[in-house]
């Protein structure tokens, strides 16, 4: 079977820079692909490559199989749910879902029969005499997606389409995508900053990084199994020291970070010597606390200290732990079974994780 | 059509040529004004006789210069004096306007806002005769009933500036309404609360804030009295403007002295431009 | 408190109400007024309307009337054929400096004044003017060729004249329309003629709108360019008024003249703004 979208060794330069660089990857029909990444990472030129607003300066994007250079943007089976939505302002809900069909040259009857399914499939039956400026964020954001698939696109790309919501409807409209995504039974290729976003959503992420992909894989593969330190220090928080390498044995080494504390952690398959600059990542909610030293025992890494700042955040409440050889600060997750709800400022803990929690890379020179 | 639309070589290439074309006509005219005012002959036509200063500092006849003919200069001092009179008054009317709208609601404003609106779509040469009748209508009034004569209601110099104030306040009341529009009301809320009292807040930040736009109210509003036509032409008393004392001239038959004139407005009117366009840049 | 803003709204509504009613209501029905007295004696009149009659039964006057009624519609359109494209191009297909630059060069001719550009289309096309020598020069006549004075040099100077007035509000409404709109336009399935059609046209309709009101206003009361380009023989209505009121003294018909052009201007100006649901303030203000 082959892909819905594919792009292979796709590349654009504007002038001297590369804002995407020989980049392949490919998504299977029916599948949510999201593209991670920092603003000005490349991952809107990817975007507007594969729609047409702009030519690749190497390299291929095939839809169903075929090659799309040649095809005009306006005749492209993707179509795309644009940043701001681009709703149009001068025309009515039905008008606007309507508008590429009249372009199809349907016929009027059969238009406003596919308006009014389309309506309902995204929940909200009966408003198409509306004006675009009467409807809520989330109503817009669901017109503007059923704007694009009563076309029945191969693909259907989005432009961080949630960016404008505010915090609590872009969770709500996470899962109403995901849903609508399955309910279309339609390829969506995402793109967005926000780790979360795609986290949630997607069946497979790939993480881009100044024009290239550094890792592509599932939610799961980029928490838990990071291929780059980017990736690891993008997706989710991390707890980040830099150190030599001391001693290697077999997957798991020691080092020592810049400030003297002694770490180990596991290298994953990845090359690292003796004497090698590392960077090691641990997750916060990997980094267990205790009152008593004895319940840590069965970790390898092990510090005291005292808690310097509380950070109350329901179910991700934090503390700053500063350790008592000082040789810094670690961020720790509370456990939510609320044990650990009379830590105070200046209270002495203790805290330990496992060394396969501590994800290593070689340092880049910087 | 945008640029990341593709399209047909040959449909951007038109449609450049179309906007280079449109710019030539633009500039056409002024083009050979400013080239004849050099022309070294009575005319200012083809053929080329030579190129010559004479059209500005000429001294002797028949080749009297901008710089030397009475006539012109002393039009050009009636027409500045003119124009600063009407700016200063139609910026002043403008800011009152401009804080009534902004910072009161009463009612009828709406419907007052569109009589302020008005005079943009009066044509030039009505505006010019109702003020003409009415004026005259005052002044015989004053003469029959009380022997009193108002030269300031006969046509001159006084009803030309009025004439041109009642439109050009329209456009100066929604240059300085703009900026107004867009000033955060909690800066001077915030000059209140440190001490200071109301009249005061505004002084001291809202009329700074203000002040480019009442700058470039000025400007235009000078330019457009500057070169106001119709409605002067109506009421122009015996001391013409520089755009009637030319009309005037070009009436008689045209001479490189009329394009010298044209090029020195340009050139004028250019500088006062740039004068306005980096003083917004500043602020 | 309470009194100190009453003050403040007394002060602030002075200004504004003398000038519009001594500047602008009452003239205007002065004007009216005027217009309804017939002269029956040396110094005697009686309400009437007589000149409003003359004015309809005079086959020039009414001609002229709607001769410069239609002329001023044709300038308009053709100021607002020849400027979309151009503005287009201003608001849409250049960015940042190039953008500016262009859009000043729009303004730049008519930072001078109106005399001064028909002057400079009188050089242009007169007799002995520029575009005559360059024709026969390139052998494309024999004689001379005389361009002014006819009522193709009228439209070429109304339309030049009002250029700003439709080039501006044009770009700053297509400049307000995102580019992903029309992106969106084209991603579904649009092309070029359809989504000038059905999105970018109906989104500058305000500036178009305001741009047709202000340049059918300005021509329907120009004086000058007629005057000039137009010679003696332009029949333009304003030069109606001119003369009843300046070389006739004839002030009574005058004043319906000009209550007529003003009737005309204000019932064009309200049709327009009623045709397309816009209103004075969001065109004008």
């Amino acid at each position: 079977m082959t892909a819905d979208l594919e792009c292979i060794d796709l590349e654009k330069r504007f002038g001297d820079t590369t804002a995407v660089d020989r980049v392949s990857f490919s998504v299977p029909q029916g599948s949510f692909f999201s593209i991670l990444g920092p603003s000005g990472c490349g991952k809107t030129t990817i975007m507007r490559m594969i729609a047409g607003f702009l030519d690749p300066s190497d390299g291929d994007i095939l839809i169903k199989g075929k090659s799309v250079l040649d095809v005009a943007p306006n005749k492209r089976p993707v179509n795309m749910v644009f940043q701001h939505l681009a709703l149009f302002p001068m025309m009515n809900i039905a008008d606007n879902i309507g508008y590429g069909l009249r372009r199809a040259g349907m016929g009027k009857a059969e238009i406003s029969r596919k308006v009014d399914e389309a309506l309902d499939r995204i929940g909200l039956p009966g408003i198409g005499a509306r004006k675009v400026d009467e409807l809520s964020g989330g109503q817009k954001q669901r017109v503007a997606i059923a704007r694009c698939m009563v076309l029945e696109p191969d693909v259907l790309l989005l432009d961080e389409p949630l960016g404008a919501l505010d915090l609590k409807l872009r969770e709500r409209m996470k899962v109403e995508l995901k849903a609508l995504q399955s309910a279309f039974d339609t390829t969506f290729v995402y793109i967005t900053h926000d780790q979360s976003e795609a986290l949630v959503m997607s069946d497979n992420i790939a993480v881009m990084n100044e024009g290239r992909f550094e890792q592509v894989g599932t939610a799961r593969d980029l928490y838990y199994r990071p291929d780059t330190a980017f990736v690891a220090g993008f997706v989710g928080d991390s707890n980040r020291w830099r150190g030599r390498v001391t001693k290697l044995d077999g997957q798991n080494l020691e080092l020592q970070s810049d400030t003297g504390m002694p770490l180990r952690g596991a290298i994953q398959g990845r090359t690292l010597n003796l004497g090698d600059v590392a960077d090691v990542f641990v997750r916060p909610e990997a980094i267990k606390i205790a009152h008593a030293k004895d319940d840590l025992s069965h970790f390898d890494n092990q510090l005291s200290g005292k808690v310097t700042s509380l950070l109350f955040n329901g179910a991700a409440s934090r503390v700053i732990v500063a350790t008592d050889t000082g040789h810094g600060e670690v961020e720790v997750n509370l456990p939510q079974s609320g044990e650990f709800a009379d830590l105070v400022k200046g209270s002495d803990v203790h805290i330990g994780w496992g060394s396969d929690h501590g994800n290593c890379f070689a340092a880049e020179a910087s | 059509m945008i640029p990341s639309i593709p399209q047909p070589r040959f449909v951007t290439a038109a449609y450049t040529a179309y906007v280079t074309l449109f710019f030539v006509f633009l500039a056409l005219p002024l083009i050979v004004v400013a080239v004849f005012a050099f022309n070294d002959s009575q005319f200012p036509s083809l053929p080329w006789e030579g190129f010559t200063w004479n059209w500005f500092f000429g001294s002797e006849r028949p080749m009297i210069g901008v710089f030397h003919e009475r006539g012109i200069l002393s039009a050009i001092g009636t027409s500045v004096l003119v124009a600063m009179i009407v700016s200063a008054m139609s910026v002043f009317v403008g800011m009152t306007n401009a804080f009534l709208f902004n910072r009161y609601k009463f009612r009828g404003q709406s419907l007052l806002y569109v009589l302020m609106l008005l005079p943009l779509v009066i044509p030039g040469i009505v505006l010019g005769i109702s003020i003409l009748v009415f004026s005259s209508r005052v002044a015989n009034g004053l003469w029959d009933g009380f022997s009193i004569d108002v030269e300031a209601l006969r046509p001159g110099l006084w009803l030309v500036i009025l004439g041109q104030f009642s439109f050009i306040t329209t456009i100066a009341t929604l240059v300085i309404g703009a900026r107004l529009q867009k000033f955060d009301r909690t800066l001077e809320e915030a000059a209140l609360n440190l001490g200071a009292g109301r009249l005061t807040a505004i002084r001291t930040v809202t009329l700074p804030y203000l002040a480019p736009a009442m700058i470039g109210a000025f400007v235009v509003a000078f330019l457009m009295s500057f070169e106001n036509f119709n409605t002067t032409l109506m009421l122009v008393g015996s001391d013409a403007p520089l755009t009637i004392a030319m009309f005037d001239r070009l009436k008689e038959g045209s001479t490189p002295l009329l394009n010298a004139v044209s090029l020195l407005l340009m050139v004028g009117s250019s500088c006062l431009a740039l004068v306005m366009i980096v003083f917004q840049r500043k602020s | 408190m309470r009194a100190e803003a009453k003050l403040g709204l007394a002060l602030l509504l002075t200004p504004l109400l003398m000038w519009l009613s001594l500047l602008i209501f009452i003239p205007h029905v002065d004007v009216f007024l005027v217009s309804l007295r017939e002269r029956v004696g040396v110094g005697q009149y009686q309400i009437s309307f007589a000149n409003y009659l003359t004015f309809f039964q005079e086959p020039l006057y009414l001609w002229t009337f709607l001769r410069t009624a239609v002329m001023s519609s044709l300038a308009t359109v053709m100021t607002l054929i020849i400027a979309f494209p151009v503005s287009y191009y201003i608001a849409k297909m250049i960015k940042g400096r190039a953008q500016s630059a262009l859009f000043l060069l729009c303004l730049v001719p008519f930072w001078v004044s109106e005399l001064v550009r028909t002057f400079g289309w009188m050089i242009l096309l007169r007799e002995t003017g520029v575009i005559s020598n360059v024709l026969q020069y390139l052998g494309l006549v024999d004689g001379p060729v005389e361009m002014l004075y006819n009522d193709g040099a009228i439209m070429i100077g109304l339309v030049y004249t009002s250029m700003l007035f439709m080039v501006v509000p044009l770009v700053t409404t297509l400049e307000s329309l995102p580019d992903e709109v029309i992106e969106a336009g084209y991603d579904l399935g649009g092309n070029g003629i359809s989504v000038l059609r059905e999105i970018i046209v109906p989104h500058a309709m305000p500036g178009i709108v305001s741009g047709c009101i202000v340049v059918f206003m300005l021509s329907l009361g120009n004086y000058l360019t007629p005057t000039m380009l137009g010679g003696k023989e332009s029949l333009w209505f304003t030069e109606l008024i001119y003369s009843q009121f300046i070389v006739r003294f004839n002030w009574e018909l005058g004043a319906a003249f000009g209550f007529m052009l003003l009737i005309l201007s204000s019932a064009i100006v309200w049709g327009m703004l009623k045709l397309t649901g816009q209103s004075l303030e969001k065109t004008m203000g």
